[in-house]
């Protein structure tokens, strides 16, 4: 295996990595998402790292699953897939593309700076349905770990909120 | 396959990565017990990801420890698993406080609340750990406990201040739970050993914060801190309630009657 192989076939795992997406949000691909965060090809072995967006996702298997199926698929044979905590997942590693994918999807992307600071921290956040700001929450924790259940006051659409974290 | 209740090599590393992971698994597990049962289908929801979001840092605690526990005698490693289910009631190291019973929904409010007041600046400051692995899991925690506390100071305050119902119902949990606060805040020399180490920090550090952050909501929610200064204790060197006995024959069930049961 030469430095160039190796190059090469880097291309083709992140290729066949284009396909994995959070089974929970699935117009989201695990790169548009953050959660992939190394690919690494040495001597013709491939390292694959991830990171889990909450401690206890229960994502996380089944992405790990879905990553070694893909790279099965694409004939490629000798690899590992490792999950890491550090640096921890947050949401600005949502790409701009994942951002407005999640929007077209029906799910308002994260506010940032709305995660912490004081315990009643208000953030604004716009209806993905007609962008209206007069929203409310109606749930702190939604339908997965990674979102918060919110209303528009305007068109009254219950929406999802991907949580800031 | 090993049914039998397993050894534990308590070196202090080992000893503390048990006692966080124990807190976190235990308390995990009593919220699981209201999936399906809370009031609302929203607050059924949050209960249950604030337990799995616990049951993931049991997760990544354990498995801390059994890369820090050196191997048995006849070479056998322990294990997340092992860990979870094949230890017994004596030698599990959780807070008094996780394993007490679920009670009423402002019971198990309070018990959150008063558990996440602690944890979160607890994670926070465990962020500058001298141990990268540790720092690590704290760094994760700490934003999801951030979560669980404001989720849980908002109900305190929403029943504390509701209807005289919901606020004597709140005030009682309250006192149940109080003397059961005061082991969140002890160290040993196990411990000790550690924080010299620059690995952790000391958990009597976070008192005054916590005390504060309680009296805020508190007053917010017109409730009144018990006086009683007197702390109950035994959890961390495992005395514990007869109640974590039945909570370890639900859990450990399935793994100890069938032996290598896998998913």
């Amino acid at each position: 295996m030469t430095p160039q192989t190796d190059a090469l076939l880097r291309t083709r795992v992140l290729h066949a990595l284009d396909d994995v997406t959070d089974p929970e949000i699935p117009v989201l691909t695990i790169a548009d998402l953050g959660i992939l965060r190394d690919v690494r090809v040495h001597n013709g072995v491939v390292d694959v790292t991830i990171t889990p967006t909450y401690s206890g996702c229960p994502a996380m298997n089944m992405i790990a699953l879905d990553i070694e199926t893909a790279l099965a698929r694409a004939g490629i044979e000798n690899f590992h897939v490792k999950t890491t905590l550090s640096p921890a997942w947050t949401t600005a590693w949502l790409s701009e593309a994942g951002r407005q994918k999640l929007l077209a999807y029906g799910i308002a992307p994260p506010q940032e700076g709305s995660g912490r600071g004081s315990l009643f921290g208000t953030v604004e956040v716009a209806c993905p349905q007609c962008g209206s700001t007069d929203t409310s929450r109606l749930a702190e924790f939604g339908s997965t770990s990674c979102k918060a259940l919110w209303r528009c006051n305007t068109c009254r659409e219950p929406f999802d909120y991907f949580r800031c974290h | 396959m090993v049914t039998n209740t397993i050894s534990v090599s308590e070196t202090p590393q080992v000893l503390y990565a048990l006692r966080r992971a124990d807190d976190a698994l235990i308390l995990g597990h009593r919220l699981s017990e209201c999936c399906g049962h809370a009031p609302t289908l929203e607050e059924d929801m949050a209960l249950a990801n604030i337990g799995l979001d616990l049951i993931g840092q049991a997760r990544a605690l354990y498995a801390l420890a059994a890369l820090r526990e050196p191997s048995l005698e006849d070479g056998r490693a322990n294990t997340e698993d092992t860990y979870a289910y094949l230890r017994d009631v004596g030698q599990y190291r959780n807070l008094l406080l996780c394993e007490l019973p679920n009670g009423d929904f402002g019971r198990i409010i309070m018990r959150q609340f008063l558990y996440s007041a602690f944890i979160d600046p607890y994670w926070r400051a465990m962020m500058k750990s001298s141990d990268a692995q540790l720092a690590a899991i704290a760094e994760k925690a700490e934003k999801e406990t951030a979560y669980h506390l404001r989720y849980t100071s908002e109900w305190v305050i929403r029943l504390g201040d509701g209807t005289p119902k919901s606020h004597d119902r709140m005030q009682a949990a309250l006192e149940f739970l109080w003397s059961y606060t005061g082991e969140m805040f002890d160290t040993d020399e196990a411990e000790a050993m550690l924080q010299a180490e620059g690995m952790i920090i000391d958990a009597s550090a976070i008192h005054d914060g916590w005390r504060t952050t309680v009296q805020t909501i508190l007053d917010r929610a017109t409730l009144t801190l018990p006086q009683s200064a007197w702390m109950q204790k035994g959890g961390r060197s495992g005395r514990h309630s007869e109640h974590l006995g039945f909570l370890l024959a639900e859990m450990q069930q399935l793994p100890r009657s069938e032996p290598g049961a896998v998913w």
